[in-house]
């Protein structure tokens, strides 16, 4: 018999905002342990919660890009558990009332484009970090309270691939927007997936298994096809598939049972009656609306038109808003051909630029109207090719003007014709052995003409004027 | 007993203004009182006498308030009446202590209550014994035991309490004195350890209505820190309330809380009450809150929820009792909670933590939810037609220590109250007279309750005080 896979996943997004999700402790990484903590968020007796506007704002955000419908009433509840990474002993977040409801995700797969719907996006509080010593455990209160996003898909995937494609394609996403950095290293995506398997053409779904907690897209990709696999050879094997929360093991490279379904929380959840609902207007939301950015799709589209530059590089480009923002500021008023030259420049000198130096790119000193503006005298040929590429690291590194800096240094390419001719005549006449030898058929020797005619100019001749001019002589002697 | 204890806030307030004494000899007066009868009445459970004297003396205005032990004070205990948070030092002020402080009052010591505010006569403190100034075999009432016996017994100028079910408005009708319960949003929970949190609110106890204005102006408003608390206007209570009369005012008298089983005493008291009103011009109507039978159940459904959730951070991991047997995370809850909460408190634990069970969601919390929306209308329904509603506070006054040994029958000191907690809406326990003792045994205070309509509380202050001097026969 034929299996076909039903994957859904709960995706936990933290929230780039600049405080908690319930109280004003700032987020930061990397500090020491209990140091951004409040009575609030540390549970003592009598604090209370105040809902953070900004975590609202992502979340509404989000859902606008997904194609949510928004609630103009979300409620918050109380989810009750005992464990030391939740101060309060509940969390606070949104069970039956939540901020977003249904949209969706457009994938590409081999089968074409192919869209996964979204059930809600709920808010809520993160736990605090856990960590164990040798024989004692502490509990860092620093991450707990960050504003955490749910978005829950519905199992509309079908392969660890399209789960892969609609992760990265909400990364990309929420990135673009600035809802979250989304580094799956610093736990700021996690996913629990959940998957079951169905015989080809049943429309009920199977016995679903969830593997909790996942921060890396290669463990989600192998944990999804060992679970596909394990599922089909317990089918195989007349082994009932039974409910339960499995455990992905990174080194042994499988999953195995944590917690059945009997054994399952009563989260014994009720509305949290120390928030009052949030309530949303209409003018708020469409506020909101106009602080979405274009979504990576459309501006690769866009750019490719408005720029003329190759697929290849308006997708590279796009990947990093900051980069495609960059990129658009300098080749801003530039016609297509200046901006394709442009985009060259981008893609291979600043790209390694930054690479070498580790900057981001808002991070370097080179402004992006220098950038316009040193492809555009390179494109007028007031500057040659080599002065273009002595001066960009210069700029990159420090900044300034690249018009008063030509002027200044006197940088300026020689393309006067009868300069550059007597530059031509000066070498020939001082060199003629090479003369020599080109006489005898070593054409090659052309080029060591070119080479003086740079020397002599002190590398401001333009090789593109200077080469068909040494051709020229050397070809009437 | 030095007299200076024996003031209201209204009357110190004016002897500081004079200069007839200083606000550090009204705090040692205070302090004086508490070492000559504190071991006899239990009202405070501790007292930071310097940390008082140096704040009184830093405010030379400053009146001292007795605080329920709920209620953080930074630098201070703040047991809740309970094992599990004894030795807790407070790490922050509540809002209403900033408010206090802000508007010329100094927090004295800490006085006894319920354990987290669970019980009507004081008795369920793990941490100390309250009785009732007025009769020391009796109960001073609950859970605002402390607060109600401290004034009461003038062993301070006025105190705050907390009031979820009626645990302001009993003990101060126990207790010989005027208990405000705001409208729920009035008074910021901020910095008040939690009971159940959409009934809690702090209120004044005081020994008159004109204080219970003066120090309930210290703690209405919205706070940025309680999302609970609506923007509305703070009237100025104490000009509200002046030159109040009932003449023309129309009380509902609702019917359901006129029952058989009311003690007579308390009935003799309420209906004299309403005489006096009517011969004060006040006109008195019939009305009827149909839904008031279920109020109880639905109480009883929604507060141990609340509570079920509010007391699971007292788990031993952060502060507080930990069991010295715990040898794993799940020991560490159980035994710690086990060693540290009150037989009550886990009765309401357990009972919250039940309703609250999937599969009993809708039956219980689901249901009571509705009813209370019912219970509310009621309320709304009713103020449509009259200005407030006047009832007894409790059926019966003060009863013997030890005397109530059964739950149900303890809830029930409850009956006339919580109905208005849960609606949400202000009240007020006023002392309307004494019962007229049998055996020789002294008599005890009663007193009786008006109700008005939520954010009201200038109307209700209003038609209290003009009560109170109709009833002190000014």
């Amino acid at each position: 018999m034929n299996f076909e896979n039903t994957i859904g996943l709960e995706t936990h997004v933290q929230l780039k905002t600049r405080t908690k999700m319930f109280c004003g402790c700032l987020l930061k990484t990397g500090c020491e342990p209990n140091t951004n903590v409040c009575p609030v968020c540390l549970g003592y007796p009598g604090a209370l919660p105040m809902i953070n506007k900004e975590a609202v704002k992502l979340t509404v955000m989000s859902g606008l890009m997904l194609g949510c419908e928004i609630n103009r009433h979300a409620t918050f509840d109380r989810k009750n558990y005992f464990y030391p990474d939740m101060a309060k002993d509940y969390q606070i977040s949104e069970n039956g009332n939540p901020l977003c409801i249904g949209g969706g995700v457009t994938i590409e797969t081999p089968n074409g484009p192919k869209t996964i719907r979204i059930n809600h996006i709920h808010l809520e509080e993160d736990a605090a970090k856990i960590n164990h010593y040798a024989t004692t455990s502490g509990v860092d209160f620093n991450r707990g309270g960050t504003p955490l996003m749910e978005i829950v898909s519905e199992p509309d995937m079908a392969s660890a691939d399209e789960a892969i494609a609609y992760l990265t394609a909400l990364k990309e996403m929420l990135v673009y927007a600035g809802v979250s950095d989304c580094n799956l290293e610093e736990g700021n995506m996690r996913s629990d997936v959940n998957i079951s398997i169905r015989p080809v053409g049943e429309t009920k779904l199977g016995t679903k298994v969830e593997i909790k907690n996942m921060n890396s897209f290669r463990g989600i990709h192998a944990a999804l096809e060992y679970e596909a696999r394990r599922q089909r050879e317990c089918m195989a094997h007349s082994i009932p598939i039974v409910q339960e929360t499995r455990r992905w093991d990174g080194e042994a490279l499988e999953t195995a049972s944590m917690r059945s379904k009997e054994n399952a929380h009563d989260y014994r959840y009720f509305p949290e009656p120390d928030l009052v609902p949030v309530a949303l207007s209409e003018e708020q939301i469409e506020a909101w609306r106009a602080l979405l950015p274009e979504q990576p799709k459309a501006r690769r589209a866009r750019m490719i038109e408005e720029y003329g530059i190759a697929e290849y590089d308006a997708d590279v480009l796009s990947q990093h808003k900051a980069n495609a923002d960059y990129f658009e500021a300098a080749a801003k008023g530039l016609d297509k051909k200046i901006a394709k030259q442009l985009c060259n420049l981008f893609m291979s000198d600043v790209m390694a630029l930054l690479n070498e130096s580790g900057k981001a790119i808002g991070e370097c000193a080179m402004r992006p109207e220098a950038l316009r503006s040193l492809v555009t005298l390179a494109a007028k040929g007031t500057i040659n090719g080599p002065t273009l590429k002595e001066l960009l690291p210069e700029i990159f590194e420090k900044g300034g003007d690249p018009e008063a800096i030509v002027k200044e240094r006197g940088l300026g390419a020689v393309s006067d014709a009868s300069a550059l001719e007597a530059f031509v005549d000066q070498a020939i006449a001082a060199n003629p052995g090479p003369v020599a030898d080109f006489k005898a058929g070593k054409k090659a020797a052309a080029g060591f003409f070119v080479g003086q005619v740079m020397k002599l100019s002190k590398g401001k001749a333009d090789p593109k004027i200077v080469g068909p001019l040494v051709a020229k002589k050397l070809a009437a002697l | 007993m030095n007299e200076l204890c024996k003031l209201g806030i209204k009357e110190a307030r004016a002897g500081l203004a004079k200069g007839d004494f200083t606000s550090v000899e009204l705090m040692q007066a205070v302090i004086d009182r508490y070492h000559e009868e504190n071991a006899r009445i239990g009202a405070y459970l501790t007292f930071d006498e310097e940390g008082a004297l140096a704040e009184a003396k830093a405010n030379p205005g400053g009146v001292p308030l007795a605080i329920k032990d709920l209620i953080n004070v930074k630098g201070q205990p703040c047991t809740c009446g309970s094992k599990i948070l004894k030795g807790y030092t407070s790490a922050y002020d509540a809002t209403v202590i900033k408010g206090i402080r802000a508007h010329g009052f100094v927090p004295a010591g800490r006085v006894n209550m319920d354990e987290f505010a669970m019980g009507s006569s004081t008795e369920n403190s793990a941490l100390g014994r309250t009785v009732n100034p007025y009769d020391v075999t009796r109960v001073p009432g609950g859970s605002s035991g402390g607060s109600a016996a401290a004034v009461g017994g003038n062993l301070c100028i006025a105190a705050l309490g907390t009031d979820t079910g009626g645990s302001i408005r009993q003990p101060a009708s126990f207790c010989n004195c005027v208990g405000l319960k705001p409208s729920y949003g009035r008074v910021s929970r901020f910095g008040v350890t939690a009971f159940a949190s959409s009934l809690d609110q702090v209120g004044p106890i005081t020994k008159s209505v004109e204080d219970a204005a003066l120090l309930l102006q210290a703690l209405a408003g919205h706070d940025e820190m309680d999302g609970t608390t609506p923007r509305e206007p703070v009237p100025d209570y104490s000009a509200a309330i002046e030159g109040a009369t009932l003449k023309g005012v129309k009380i509902g008298l609702p019917k359901e809380y006129y029952i058989d089983g009311l003690d007579p005493e308390v009935k003799r008291i309420t209906d004299e009450a309403i005489k006096k009103c009517a011969a004060a011009g006040a006109e008195l109507v019939e009305v009827s809150l149909p839904h008031t039978d279920y109020a109880m159940a639905v109480y009883y459904v929604v507060a141990p929820a609340e509570a079920s959730a509010n007391l699971a951070r007292f788990d031993g991991v952060r502060y507080g009792h930990r069991s010295e047997r715990s040898d794993n995370v799940f020991n560490l809850y159980a035994r710690s909670r086990a060693e540290g909460f009150g037989p009550e408190v886990k009765r309401r634990i357990i009972m919250g933590t039940y309703v609250l069970s999937s599969g009993y969601y809708d039956a219980y919390y689901g249901r009571a939810s509705k009813v209370r929306t019912l219970i509310r209308r009621d309320f709304e329904t009713v103020f449509g037609k009259v200005d407030a509603l006047l009832t007894p506070v409790v059926p019966t006054p003060a009863f013997k220590m030890g005397e109530v040994q059964d739950p149900i029958t303890m809830y029930l000191n409850d009956l006339f109250t919580i109905p208005g907690s849960l609606a949400g809406n202000c009240s007020i326990s006023v002392p309307a007279g004494f019962t007229r003792a049998a055996d020789g045994a002294p008599p005890l205070p009663v007193g009786v309750q008006f109700i008005c309509d939520a954010f009201r509380e200038d109307s209700l202050l209003g038609i209290a005080r003009a009560f109170e001097q109709v009833e002190r026969g000014a």
